[in-house]
């Protein structure tokens, strides 16, 4: 095919990398665990780890041949598992930390930086398997380094399990009397993804292939450069300008799963196009929000425009990709978006304002460090809220929220690296405890029977 | 495999001369040349044919990026393939 060179193009491309961050957030390759199940934790231990290191051996060096010789950096190689519930359910064990700390050898053995699925999925109810689990996540998230763990608890079927709601808010608060950094890698679903490659909520479906390569892609630093451009001009502008850039990045991101998939003679799966912050200046959600107008993300004005942010990146990608999977939207993780740290600090974005936001993002409550004497109570209630938006909206949401232990309003923590970090922001003071000890299931919605 | 080399640096005497003695070097063929100068600033784009280079890509991204480096060049080479994805429909 003869190839017309355009070195206006060409420089575009050069420049997003060079100068606004455009990545390749993630390759994720997904592996099922399910032919590991043995009655003897030793006996599954090994199996997994075998499994892991077999199907992933070449993930990490695959990933970094194709950073060189496309010259985009893939920042993350990742790993996403079956749901260790299901892989451990024949396991006599009665905690599961064993399993997490397999799971993390496996990861540091292949060279990955994360490891996903230490999880469960428990929107209509606990099997015992998935109680182990549970109860073995503040051992075995604080005790790995590599291995992230979520926890579906609701979805539009079913409806939202408060006594999974109820449970989780006091695992967060156990897993954060044993440092931050447990809850930074722990998640907790409404309608979770089989199929997403971002961490801390990533794990392998049991709809999903054996082996599957998914590929998240990133660049809120090109949207932002993009749109200062388009100053002043209508949403009309705005929304298109959005989504031709949201296709260039994608078809990006396909050229990479697509490229990985060969080379690895894994299964393409999806490519989910996320506009994921980092904290780096000008790699930021909020900032783009900011440049449609607003003074400062948080400000009113702040859902309408991530609402159409959120919309226009996927109308961009979809046509970029044979498969657009995953979460797919724009993110709001606060401490890992120099934006929202600097909205959360000056107390112009708080909890409610992001909770409004996360209608209409394509997840959840993110990264959100609280006082570490943040009742249990009100942490499950955190979590109902933010379940019930997920059931009645027909959309993903989450919580990943950090009880900082001996800090309070007014004082900041550090994650480190891509997790960034957070002011410690207010809650309301109001118990929710009576509402929380009722348990039992909130119905699935009315719009649930579509059939 | 085709692929784009791109040249960046403090304008002056010479760069292309350079770079396309260490392309010739390796055996490589130029197929298009474009070049402009940004606000002072050097910016070259080649289309090139690695057919007859012998190095690896790696290895020859190395080479260009270490020799342009000792003489003030910021080179890469990426494949082209890359760019065909995100400007072509």
């Amino acid at each position: 095919m003869s190839y017309l060179m355009n070195s206006g193009e060409i420089l575009q491309t050069i420049q997003m990398i060079n100068r606004q961050h455009l990545d390749v957030r993630t390759i994720t390759m997904g592996i099922s665990l399910l032919d590991c199940a043995d009655a003897e934790l030793d006996a599954c231990c090994r199996k997994i780890y075998d499994k892991i290191c077999r199907c992933a051996g070449n993930l990490v060096q695959t990933g970094c041949d194709i950073e060189n010789e496309f010259g985009i950096p893939i920042v993350n190689k990742r790993i996403s598992v079956t749901p260790i519930s299901l892989v451990a359910a024949a396991c006599a064990a009665e905690s599961y930390a064993p399993l997490a700390r397999t799971l993390d050898r496996a990861a540091k053995e292949t060279g990955v930086n994360f490891i996903g699925g230490f999880s469960a999925l428990a929107q209509k109810g606990f099997t015992e398997s998935d109680l182990r689990l549970i109860r073995s996540i503040p051992e075995a998230l604080s005790e790995t380094e590599l291995v992230c763990g979520s926890v579906n608890l609701a979805s539009t079927r079913s409806g939202i399990n408060m006594d999974a709601v109820r449970l989780m808010g006091r695992i967060i608060k156990q897993t954060s009397e044993r440092g931050p950094m447990g809850c930074a890698k722990l998640v907790v679903f409404a309608n979770a993804v089989e199929d997403n490659p971002f961490m801390a909520g990533a794990f392998h479906g049991v709809g999903e292939p054996e082996t599957v390569i998914n590929v998240g892609v990133s660049g809120p630093g090109v949207v932002a450069h993009a749109l200062k451009e388009c100053k002043g001009a209508s949403f009309d502008v705005v929304a298109e300008t959005i989504k031709r850039t949201a296709f260039k990045i994608t078809r990006m991101g396909e050229l990479v799963a697509q490229e990985a998939s060969r080379r690895l003679q894994v299964p393409f799966g999806v490519v989910d196009l996320s506009l994921a912050p980092t904290p780096a200046v000008g790699d930021s959600v909020a900032e783009i929000l900011e440049i449609m107008g607003l003074e400062r993300c948080g400000g009113h004005g702040t859902t309408a425009a991530l609402a159409l942010l959120n919309d226009a990146v996927k109308k961009g990608g979809v046509m970029a990709s044979s498969h657009v999977g995953g979460l797919s939207g724009a993110f709001i993780p606060v401490s890992e978006d120099a934006g929202m740290i600097a909205s959360a600090r000056e107390g112009t974005l708080c909890l409610d304002k992001l909770e409004a936001m996360t209608c209409v993002c394509s997840v959840g409550l993110d990264m959100i460090a609280v006082p570490g004497d943040t009742e249990a109570d009100t942490i499950s209630a955190i979590i109902a809220d933010e379940a019930a938006i997920g059931m009645v909206n027909n959309k993903t949401t989450a919580v990943r929220i950090i009880p900082v232990k001996g800090k309070t309003v007014g004082d900041s923590v550090d994650f480190g690296g891509l997790l960034g970090s957070a002011p410690i922001m207010p809650l309301h003071t109001g118990s929710a405890s009576e509402f929380i000890a009722r348990g039992g299931r909130i119905p699935a919605p009315l719009h649930s029977l579509r059939n | 495999m085709k692929a784009i080399v791109s040249v960046f640096a403090q304008d002056s005497k010479g760069i292309i001369a350079y770079v396309t003695r260490l392309l010739a070097e390796k055996e490589i063929n130029i197929l298009d040349i474009s070049q402009t100068i940004l606000q002072e600033y050097f910016a070259m784009i080649m289309l090139v044919d690695l057919s007859d280079c012998g190095m690896s890509f790696v290895e020859l991204s190395s080479f260009l990026e270490a020799r342009g480096r000792e003489r003030g060049l910021d080179v890469h080479i990426q494949r082209q393939d890359i760019f065909d994805a995100m400007h072509r429909v």
